[in-house]
């Protein structure tokens, strides 16, 4: 660990923890703030005398029994887990074989179209939904989240595909040329030998594809109409935020549940994303 | 030779999947974009007329889409300077190890993981005009007085530090993570001879940390950019645009404009004024992998 340029002494001390302590507060507290409010019932929250960091009644398990049984929340979560898996399943035997691809097959060409395929990661939502609206409707899916499962692989691919070609560069050439000559064929050495030690890389790739699918806010908010074909991430705003009457404390539950487990999975992997996110701009 | 041994077919096969869905789900729908944006062609109507540049020109006369431009830049800018600045602030503070530090990352990295419409609702509470929970401390810290109890989402200039705020919250953590890395990819030996040297802390930062970082501070600062420039999810949920359209982004024009109007040439349009930027981030990316190809 570099620490070359660490403040020294009890004062620098002092300062990186004052600096660290404020900013992990500045991250977490809006979940903190979404855990609070889910357990406070709501003649306690909507008490503008009350203090807001105390529970003035016990807390309740009320918001979250509103959530899972007058809300549409699970039918969501059961929606992002359906186009979760299946985009999973469209990246993995798509952009897999593309990293391999590029990482060992193509030669030069390889490093340039590697990169064309990172850039069009670049190419927004924004500029996309309206002429994929009309390509959605056209295949009969509008309301339907086989529209989604057919898009988000449009971004999995390509980011997956360059983080994968990462990951296959490291490992030595000479590991297929062994298992070559022992027999295999390229295809059979690239199945039988190098997939077994990218298992890491693969986790990695199933981790981020389920966090965009998670994340993706514009196209589902475009092509789904009906309450109950959204996913969780258009659900939860469009739905539970509607005229005047705010839920907030089934609100805040959905954001907090939603939000904190996957987190702590995407955790395991974050080293080896930034790895992949840098490629292009460091050394090796 | 079998297909699974010729190493020209094999590359091809395995590359050509790939190849196929981003051709077919990005550059043809992108292409459809240029064309939808020189025809008048609506939601549900079947008129598909070519109008040449006149979406672009009506756009370009049109004070919203003036406003919504100036916003963008402002919100994209502001909210990135800060980004850099933060993140810089904090990298540095995380790079020396402390017991908890992995607990540390999990919270600092939250904003990022979460989805974000999701923790913008966060925020949406936490601005709420009764009962704001950043009002009721600064209140009860008698920083504000008695009378004082700003509206965040409803006045013009709040807003959009509102906005800021939140875009800051949910990119510092990828810069922060991404400048860690260049941070720790900087070998020890070199510290070390600053360090023999006698180079004090200032010294030490300006002349080798931050040179040595600055290509990877620029990667981290351009996909930041990048994201805040065509990204319409924090206005969308706080403030949809408001008050006044004050807040109104291209991305969030767009959107009201080609789903909520029905104008899908016209929103085209407008999306497509996003595009010279990314290609301009696109080429500065390109050039930065191939300088680090070269050295």
């Amino acid at each position: 660990m570099a620490t070359g340029q660490a403040l020294h002494g009890a004062a620098g001390k002092a300062a990186n923890f004052g600096v660290i302590a404020a900013f992990t507060a500045f991250a977490a507290f809006p979940f903190a703030w979404m855990l609070i409010t889910t357990f406070k019932r709501s003649n306690d929250l909507s008490d503008p005398g009350h203090n807001p960091f105390l529970f003035y009644q016990p807390p309740t398990l009320d918001n979250l029994r509103v959530l899972f049984n007058d809300t549409l929340f699970v039918r969501w979560a059961g929606n992002t887990v359906f186009v979760g898996v299946l985009v999973v399943l469209i990246t993995l035997a798509i952009a897999v074989p593309a990293g391999y691809s590029l990482a060992r097959l193509t030669g030069a060409i390889g490093e340039q179209l590697g990169v064309m395929m990172f850039l069009t990661y670049l190419v927004p939502p924004t500029i996309l939904f309206i002429p994929l609206s009309r390509v959605v409707s056209i295949l009969h899916l509008q309301d339907s989240p086989w529209a989604l499962v057919l898009v988000y692989p449009s971004f999995t691919i390509p980011f997956c595909t360059w983080l994968m070609m990462g990951f296959f560069k490291v490992i030595p050439k000479d590991v297929e040329e062994a298992a070559m000559i022992d027999g295999l064929s390229r295809f059979g050495a690239f199945v039988r030998v190098i997939l077994p030690m990218s298992i890491a890389g693969v986790l990695t790739v199933v981790i981020f594809t389920f966090t965009l699918v998670l994340q993706e806010f514009v196209y589902a908010l475009t092509f789904i109409s009906s309450a109950k074909n959204f996913t969780i991430s258009v659900g939860v705003p469009s739905f539970l935020v509607r005229g005047d009457v705010y839920f907030w404390g089934s609100l805040m539950a959905a954001c907090f549940i939603a939000s904190v487990p996957i987190a702590f999975l995407y955790n395991l992997f974050v080293d080896r994303f930034i790895a992949g996110f840098t490629v292009g701009a460091v050394k090796g | 030779m079998r297909l699974a041994d010729d190493e020209r077919a094999l590359s091809r096969v395995l590359l050509a999947p790939s190849i196929l869905y981003i051709a077919l789900l990005v550059g043809a729908p992108f292409v459809l974009a240029l064309v939808y944006s020189l025809t008048s062609i609506s939601l549900g109507g079947h008129s598909f007329n070519f109008v040449g540049v006149q979406n672009f020109a009506a756009a370009l006369r049109d004070p919203s889409f003036l406003r919504a431009l100036r916003n963008t830049i402002l919100f994209a800018v502001l909210s990135q300077i800060l980004v850099l600045i933060l993140s810089s602030a904090l990298a540095i503070a995380l790079q020396r190890d402390f017991r908890g530090k992995w607990i540390v990352r999990l919270l600092v990295l939250l904003p990022w993981v979460a989805p974000i419409s999701l923790g913008t609702i966060g925020w949406l509470w936490i601005f709420d005009s009764i009962y704001s929970v950043i009002n009721w401390t600064l209140r009860a810290l008698h920083i504000f007085g008695p009378s004082t109890w700003p509206i965040w989402l409803g006045q013009p200039n709040l807003a959009m530090v509102s906005i800021i705020t939140v875009q800051v919250w949910r990119t510092l953590p990828l810069a922060t993570v991404i400048l860690l890395g260049g941070l720790s990819g900087i070998p020890q030996d070199i510290h070390d001879a600053a360090e023999v040297d006698g180079a004090g802390f200032f010294r030490h930062m300006f002349q080798i940390t931050i040179p040595l970082v600055l290509p990877i501070a620029l990667v981290a600062t351009l996909f930041g950019f990048v994201f805040a420039f065509t990204d319409m999810i924090v206005v969308y949920v706080l403030t949809r645009g408001g008050p006044f359209d004050t807040t109104q982004v291209l991305a969030s024009l767009a959107f009201y404009k080609s789903v909520d109007g029905g104008d899908l040439g016209g929103g085209a349009a407008v999306a497509l004024f996003l595009f010279p930027v990314l290609a301009a981030a696109a080429v500065a990316m390109l050039r930065m992998a191939r300088r680090a190809e070269v050295t």
